[in-house]
């Protein structure tokens, strides 16, 4: 269990960045988030997590993206980080299971428009399309130089990219010229 | 783009992989027992075949597993991907000479 007082506090990378809104692709940074690592060899039976790979299970707030056999990024609120800490202990209860925050280490990043698959693309390359890369898809790829987790929780063209904070204005810069090349076709 | 069928998340992107060299190397049992120069070449000593290959591949920038991929060294066709632990459907010895 984590202790409030013991948290660290740190000043999050793009906090002073600006959201870039163009025509076709628009990118934006988003606030700070809860996130945590979990490795794990069985959850059978556990909804939130039991899910193909590549697949993601979500809730108005939450989401846990299954990367691999036995891996998931779990992300909430920042005030719901205890919560979902204590939700995946009592799920997880009788097996083994390693459950890291990495709230501080991850960067979220948001770019949606008509374009926002196209100008991903210039960077990652994944196939963005309906068929491969539906809603409720997430997976870690790579963006140019950098590597993410590229999530899309809808059916809207809305994605969201997660990358380690070092990686963050490399990436946010990416996105932004990625976007405006895209939006000016 | 060379698309990998990874076995856990299917095909992918070529960069998101590194190669790990040829797979199914078998480290002598007991290390003492074997000479210097059986030891060197389990080391070393790689069958660099121009065929079909057994080689480890790691999906670094995915699920970050490692397995194993039957690769034709000749014309860097995928034949085959399989998880570690695993042995090929294919036969090794028809390969190409």
């Amino acid at each position: 269990m984590l202790e409030a007082r013991n948290l660290a506090r740190r000043v999050a990378p793009l906090v002073a960045e600006a959201p870039v809104v163009l025509e076709r692709a628009s990118v934006h940074t988003l606030p700070a988030h809860a996130r945590f690592s979990l490795r794990a060899r069985d959850v059978s039976g556990v909804e939130t997590l039991d899910h193909p790979i590549g697949r993601t299970w979500l809730s108005e707030k939450r989401f846990a993206a299954r990367l691999g056999p036995d891996e998931w990024l779990l992300g909430a609120p920042e005030s719901d980080g205890d919560l979902l800490q204590q939700g995946i202990e009592r799920a997880l209860s009788s097996r083994f299971f390693s459950l890291v925050d990495i709230s501080h280490r991850n960067v979220a990043i948001e770019i949606s428009g008509p374009a926002a698959a196209e100008a991903l693309n210039a960077g990652c390359p994944l196939d963005l399309s309906e068929a491969a890369f539906p809603n409720g898809s997430a997976t870690r790829t790579l963006l140019g130089k950098a590597e993410i987790v590229l999530a899309r929780p809808s059916a809207a063209p809305v994605y969201r990219v997660e990358c380690w904070r070092s990686f963050a204005t490399y990436a946010h810069g990416f996105l932004i010229e990625a976007a405006s090349s895209a939006s000016f076709r | 783009m060379l698309l990998i069928d990874c076995p856990f998340c299917g095909k992918r992107p070529e960069v998101e992989f590194r190669c790990g060299g040829e797979a199914h190397i078998a480290r002598p049992a007991n290390p003492f027992a074997v000479d210097d120069q059986a030891w060197g070449e389990h080391l070393f000593v790689r069958k660099n075949p121009r065929g079909l290959h057994a080689e480890r591949w790691i999906h670094a920038h995915g699920c970050g597993r490692w397995f194993n991929a039957i690769r034709d060294t000749y014309t860097d066709r995928f034949v085959e991907t399989y998880k570690a632990g695993e042995r090929p459907s294919v036969d090794l010895s028809e390969a190409r000479a």
